[in-house]
């Protein structure tokens, strides 16, 4: 005890410091170990054998590659959802951004009513839930009751329907066309995703110094071009950071989820199921590799 | 004619009406979108209220839009029985609350080391925690399970229990021993924000700290967590209402045991309603009992967490 409070005494700041900071960090250390590194590296330990549970416990059997294989040779639902995900993920990922943006954008001004507005806005990072998006009213609810849910689809698609002819008629590709309706159609699903995205933009605009905009108004510049000359770039680094947390978002509530979760609990087979969330995993790492690469070329750093 | 010109150029300059219709041109369109996204947000929690009141005749009666013409508190009553709705929201509070503080004192802590008591390999464990932000749950859902299955603590248990293992599902230890060690749902968002907001308050006040004699303990409760309130009330909320509406944590850990999202999900299983329709009006009632303390929770405290936020920095 003695030796140690001596030894205690020698040590620098610095040194001291580093062992708090081992201590605060311990809890972070141990978890990691036990309950992250770990069962990783069993995952893809699993992934590779087959698992048979036997009395008290189980057995792990070595297979090679053969459930990554089959996988993709002879599972039929994998390869679909796992398409399907991705796709979701490419289509709501940059209208969630945008709307992000553009919603931050509108908060940030003076106007009556702004904290009510704000407090509705992030309503639905309060709501946003597995649960509650399966048990969606609009769904099913909707589709019943003539009274209430069967006017609005019909406005809601008459509407739509206007806007494409529209755009269509003013010589803008159709796909382009089909993506925005389809955007328009599915306003809810995107605004209730998009909560905590419009909170960190948010925070964002907050931290742009004002003396910017000031410089730009006295050169002379328009609020149009002092949101693309100002704003866009010192909001650069963010769109990085919610581009990020989109991706992983998005992918938190995909399908593929589920079929993951089931092969494990309801086919009990957890070979298949840790192969299919290790190519689940790096697929998702390699678009957030790729999607990230290519915006980070293009962010601005103001410092 | 000229004095004509002359009249005009004086409006013009006095009251300059094309800047004025401008900015009410944008006022109007503003106001136009900031009124139809609230509608849009709000429409389907007023469509749940409303159908939450409606009996079983108001169904398929097209005249009620809003008002239930016979208003009946019977849905909420067969939705409160089959859900157990008020044992399951108690283990839902339990489970939120607990993991929730408990969250909060690992992921600041950790979050602190990272920020200011830097050792050899923090960064290197900094760069995993954002990792585990990255990898998907269900990468190690299996030996997760596994883990609390056939929990022994790298041997411990079989030491002094005597069994081989302990079997912790089906109890609140997962979620206990997970959040106690920063490992629970989103943790690493957790600790990045109140990294980054740690990183944001100054040196000189700890050094000030230190210099009147504080030492790191003294320091971190007197100086720094009064000074992080954005990022706690954010942390907080965040991760009870997570918490709260998470149903792939709690039905992997918890079998029998009933929290709200759980038991809305075998709702429509346990109510043995002929009519479909009908059976969505009972789901949407439980739907909505489930969220109704988080929407209460979130009239109260939403002025704090819009502000908190602002100032959290999450934006680094």
């Amino acid at each position: 005890m003695k030796i140690t409070f001596k030894r205690k005494k020698k040590l620098t700041l610095k040194q001291k410091n580093a062992w708090f900071g081992v201590l605060f960090a311990s809890p972070l250390i141990f978890g990691m170990i036990m309950l992250f590194i770990l069962p990783l590296i069993q995952s893809l330990r699993y992934s590779l054998s087959s698992i048979q549970l036997v009395e008290g416990g189980f057995s792990v059997d070595y297979e090679g590659f053969s459930n990554y294989t089959s996988l993709f040779t002879s599972n039929p639902d994998y390869p679909r959802s796992l398409a399907e995900s991705i796709a979701a993920m490419a289509v709501n990922v940059p209208l969630i951004l945008v709307f992000g943006l553009f919603a931050a954008v509108l908060l940030n001004q003076k106007f009556r009513g702004r904290p009510f507005a704000r407090a509705v806005f992030f309503l639905p990072v309060i709501l946003a839930s597995s649960v509650i998006a399966n048990l969606d009213i609009g769904s099913f609810v909707g589709s019943g009751t003539l009274s209430s849910g069967g006017g609005e689809a019909e406005s809601n698609l008459l509407q739509s329907f206007e806007l494409k002819r529209m755009m269509l008629e003013s010589g803008i590709s159709p796909i382009f066309v089909d993506y925005l309706t389809g955007a328009v159609d599915r306003i809810y699903e995107i605004i209730s995703s998009s909560g905590v995205q419009i909170l960190i933009f948010l925070a964002g605009l907050q931290s742009i110094p004002p003396s910017l905009y000031e410089a730009a108004k006295i050169e002379g510049a328009t609020g149009y071009e002092s949101f693309w000359k100002v704003t866009f770039p010192m909001m650069s680094p963010l769109i990085l950071t919610n581009t990020v947390y989109s991706i992983i978002d998005s992918f938190s509530d995909s399908p593929i989820n589920k079929l993951v979760s089931e092969t494990a609990f309801k086919v009990f087979d957890f070979g298949l199921s840790a192969a299919m969330s290790w190519v689940y995993f790096l697929s998702v790492a390699l678009i957030l590799a790729v999607s990230v690469g290519l915006i980070s070329r293009k962010v601005f750093y103001y410092d | 004619m000229s004095s004509k010109t002359a009249y005009t150029d004086l409006f013009v300059s006095r009251y300059q009406p094309l800047e004025k219709g401008k900015r009410w041109a944008w006022v109007l369109i503003r106001t136009v979108l900031v009124v139809g996204f609230c509608f849009i947000i709000l429409f389907p929690l007023f469509q749940r209220l409303s159908i939450a009141f409606r009996s079983k005749a108001d169904i398929y009666d097209p005249t009620v839009l809003w008002i239930p013409r016979n208003f009946t508190l019977d849905n909420l009553r067969i939705a409160i029985e089959t859900t157990n709705y008020f044992e399951a929201l108690s283990n839902t509070a339990l489970i939120s609350a607990s993991t929730t503080l408990i969250q909060l004192v690992s992921c600041a802590l950790a979050a602190y080391a990272f920020a200011r008591l830097q050792f050899r390999g923090s960064g290197l464990l900094f760069g995993l925690v954002i990792f585990t932000i990255i990898v998907p749950p269900q990468t190690i859902m299996i030996p997760l399970y596994l883990t609390y299955r056939y929990f022994d603590l790298f041997g411990l248990v079989g030491l002094f229990t005597g069994k081989d293992s302990l079997n912790l599902i089906d109890t609140f230890w997962p979620f206990i021993l997970s959040s106690s060690t920063a490992m629970g749902l989103k943790n690493g968002l957790y600790i990045y924000i109140f990294r980054q907001f740690f990183r944001g308050i100054p040196k000189e006040i700890g050094e000030a700290a230190l210099v009147d004699g504080a030492g790191v303990f003294r320091t971190f409760m007197r100086i720094v967590v009064p000074n992080a309130v954005p990022a706690i009330v954010t942390v907080l909320l965040f991760s009870f209402v997570w918490q709260w509406n998470d149903s792939y944590y709690v039905s992997l850990f918890l079998k029998q045991v009933k929290v709200l999202s759980t038991s809305l999900m075998d709702m429509g299983m346990g109510l043995r309603e002929p009519d479909p329709v009908y059976t969505s009006m009972l789901l949407n009632t439980g739907v909505l009992l489930a969220i109704a303390p988080l929407i209460l929770m979130y009239l109260f405290v939403q002025r704090y967490f819009v502000e908190s936020v602002e100032r959290t920095g999450i934006v680094g």
